[in-house]
């Protein structure tokens, strides 16, 4: 856990502003524990993401969100994947091999083209 | 220890700016947290992280220029990366009910499912073993003309490795499953082994082609010669015209490096360079006391006002 000081002193390009305009944005939501901002080992990476897309890449203000917004999509859309592989796995093999081959783009249950 | 300025791909005189685009370039290219399917980006990303710390700082450039520190300063400190946790089982709690579901898998999965792998039908699910990297420093000319190389690993096990012919310097090779063994049966990870090519003492390397100076004697120069000059697949004879000058390049087709692709060669680009005799030439300096050039020469005139 730690808080916004310790990640201004830990994170040498970040400014302090810059933290508490993402922090309103909710670019990064802090967990609040009696007045104090705390920030898990996860916001403290993704405040380090932030930094580099913003102060190396050069991604302004007005485009971040659409970047952050996309890398949300991705990751969330790569734990439903996630899930959906636990759900398969926890199957028969008769049925994951069913599905695997339900899913072949040139197989039998495919319909439309293959790109 | 990785040089920074190859790692970044610029000349040890470039400004700034060009170090700064360079270094946006490949972070683009390689931030694992945009690149979460791509086990490489994160090794690459922290060799370009690190060289771009340490070049873009100006007081660590010029203490590195002056060899007063190496690279080995700027490797940064484990880094946890966002996807090292957006990613994960910890993140979705629903995703992790069984323990042994993770991004390896969901990486096997899709590969199953999406590019038609062909273990398709025997399919169980299993853990794959974690993925190693090692440096591997290899000859220039191993590099050219391809090789084996047996490395020995930490825990005593030895790996095989074939050095494609015409590797390039930081190439990371790829050997299947040959990295910490699978769980359940599972497949084992793999290992990555990067290439570091040894510079040699007179060949380089540009592209496919293969750069080298060779001394002529003011004989071989002037009445033109024969010789022998060393090409990475043995000495080759050729032709000195009459009249060569240092820096008259002469070019052996087709003697250089075979592209990876395309599989041509490239060619062995000679540099003539013009010696004088070791010994002293009585003969020699009495000719030239009494020789009068049939034409004036100045060579310095363009670098005098």
């Amino acid at each position: 856990m730690m808080r916004v000081d310790d990640l201004v002193a830990a994170i040498s390009s970040l400014q302090r502003s810059d933290l508490e305009t993402w922090i309103r944005e909710e670019w990064v939501v802090p967990r609040q524990e009696a007045g104090t901002l705390l920030f898990t080992d996860m916001e403290c990476a993704r405040v380090r993401l932030i930094c580099t897309l913003h102060y190396e890449l050069e991604i302004d203000a007005e485009t971040l969100p659409v970047v952050l917004s996309l890398v949300d999509q991705l990751y969330d859309t790569r734990q439903r994947l996630l899930s959906l592989t636990a759900a398969v796995a926890a199957q028969d093999q008769a049925v994951q091999a069913a599905i695997i081959a339900a899913m072949e783009p040139n197989g039998e249950s495919s319909h439309g083209d293959t790109p | 220890m990785k040089d920074p300025y190859e790692t970044l791909g610029v000349n040890r005189s470039a400004t700034d700016k060009e170090i700064k685009d360079a270094f946006k370039k490949l972070a683009r290219k390689f931030h694992p947290d945009l690149h979460p399917g791509d086990k490489e980006a994160e090794i690459k990303f922290k060799d370009i992280s690190a060289a771009n710390d340490l070049l873009k700082d100006k007081e660590k450039r010029r203490r590195f220029d002056a060899g007063e520190i190496d690279a080995s300063g700027a490797e940064r400190p484990n880094e946890r990366f966002y996807r090292d946790f957006a990613d994960g089982p910890a993140y979705a709690s629903h995703a992790a009910q069984d323990g042994f579901a993770n991004n390896e898998e969901l990486e096997a999965f899709l590969a199953r499912a999406f590019a038609g792998g062909g273990r398709r039908s025997q399919g169980t699910f299993r853990a794959r073993g974690q993925d190693v990297s090692y440096v591997l420093p290899v000859g220039f000319l191993d590099v050219a003309k391809g090789a084996t190389r047996t490395i020995t690993l930490p825990e005593g096990k030895t790996l095989q490795v074939t050095i494609p012919e015409g590797a390039e310097d930081r190439q990371m090779l790829r050997l299947k499953e040959q990295g910490m063994p699978g769980f359940g049966g599972g497949p084992a990870g793999d290992a990555y082994v990067e290439l570091h090519v040894e510079p040699h003492p007179f060949f380089n390397r540009k592209d496919d082609n293969i750069h080298v100076e060779v001394p002529v004697t003011l004989r071989e120069a002037v009445l033109g010669a024969r010789i022998e000059v060393p090409t990475i697949g043995g000495p080759v004879a050729v032709t000195v015209p009459k009249g060569s000058n240092t820096g008259t390049t002469l070019r052996l087709r087709d003697r250089g490096i075979r592209n990876r692709k395309s599989g041509q060669r490239g060619h062995q680009m000679i540099n003539l360079k013009v010696i004088l005799p070791a010994a002293e030439e009585p003969e020699l300096v009495a000719f030239l006391e009494t020789w009068q050039p049939k034409t004036q020469q100045d060579p310095r005139k363009e670098m005098l006002p």
